[in-house]
């Protein structure tokens, strides 16, 4: 076809799962080798494509959850029960498999080094995986930078990366945890949902103009958009993702 | 009916199309106005196509569909793209 040839486009490519992990009862965290890879920003995506026997196909968008030091491109897929791709990656995927992907894809909700800081953070859920490779990105490139990471999640075993966010506070990023549901006994982090008042105590003020990304469910993200904005952050510095 | 998804639903599909990355662009909605940037509309990916509405008032900006060796894009919904280039 004419013109056809002359199209730039985004390149299928197959990964081979050389790790996974659970990362809590419903997500796991996959590690791909991709050939020919050619790098990316933290916070961009990949599609991510499977095909059943019959050949119908379905696509998934995917956030990169490993910095572009890292040697393999990770993902972070939590189980939704009724979907057509996560169970597969989550329950029936293995270790040495091939799956299909194409990216980096998407910058808008990026951090690299040279945009410097300060950086807030804030998560809900499994919205976390980008800023994994964000932080795994300043730990590597920029470790300088100051930054704080809010994550809320339901109950403290639905926190995604754990290890890692041991890790960050080790090299001077400020980590908050808040449970919604019922805290255990013992557990000694915050409770409760992201409010105003929350993002006052944790959160960089207005006034040290940080970059801001929040990521997760979208009514938790339309919640702390909108807080963010009602304590005076200016809204061109507020970068929002949502999924499902 | 599910929650929207963001504009990064849309990236890989709209790459096909534009040869550019489209989720950086900045869309004026044709109703009401606003402007918001494509990877912060909420998608609507259950249907046969893909649909990108306005954040503000829920117009359809865009919809997507794709069949074997076509895809259709409708944009009547937009007023204004801004590409950065």
């Amino acid at each position: 076809m004419a013109g056809t040839a002359l199209r730039r486009r985004l390149t299928w490519r197959l990964g081979r799962v050389v790790d996974q992990r659970a990362e809590t009862a419903t997500c796991s965290r996959i590690s791909l080798r991709v050939d020919g890879w050619g790098g990316h920003l933290p916070g961009q995506h990949v599609d991510v494509r499977l095909t059943a026997p019959d050949g119908y196909q379905a696509q998934r968008s995917y956030s990169i959850a490993s910095a572009p030091e890292a040697a393999t491109v990770d993902l972070v897929v939590q189980r939704v029960d009724d979907g057509e791709v996560s169970p597969y990656l989550t329950d029936v995927l293995r270790r040495d498999d091939l799956l299909e992907l194409r990216g980096p894809i998407g910058g808008h909700f990026v951090w690299h080094a040279d945009l410097g800081g300060p950086l807030q953070l804030i998560a809900g859920g499994s919205g976390v995986a980008p800023f994994l490779a964000m932080l795994d990105h300043r730990a590597a490139a920029a470790p300088d930078v100051p930054a704080r990471l809010l994550v809320s999640v339901r109950r403290p075993e639905d926190l995604i990366g754990r290890d890692r966010l041991d890790r960050y506070r080790d090299t001077g990023v400020a980590v908050d945890v808040t449970v919604t549901r019922t805290a255990p006994p013992g557990w000694d982090g915050r409770t409760g949902r992201v409010t105003a008042e929350v993002l006052g105590e944790v959160a960089w003020p207005p006034s040290e103009r940080p970059h801001v990304f929040v990521c997760g469910p979208t009514g938790f993200v339309e919640a702390v958009a909108d807080a963010l904005v009602a304590t005076g952050h200016d809204p061109r510095r507020v970068k929002t993702e949502r999924f499902g | 009916m599910t929650s929207p998804l963001d504009g990064n639903a849309a990236a890989g599909r709209l790459f096909d199309v534009f040869s550019f990355d489209a989720t950086v662009t900045r869309v004026t909605c044709a109703g009401c106005a606003a402007t918001e940037v494509l990877a912060e509309l909420p998608v609507y990916a259950d249907a046969p196509g893909m649909v990108l509405r306005c954040g503000a008032c829920g117009q359809a900006l865009l919809r997507l569909a794709q069949t074997p060796g076509r895809t259709w894009v409708d944009l009547r919904g937009s007023a204004l793209l801004e590409i950065p280039t």
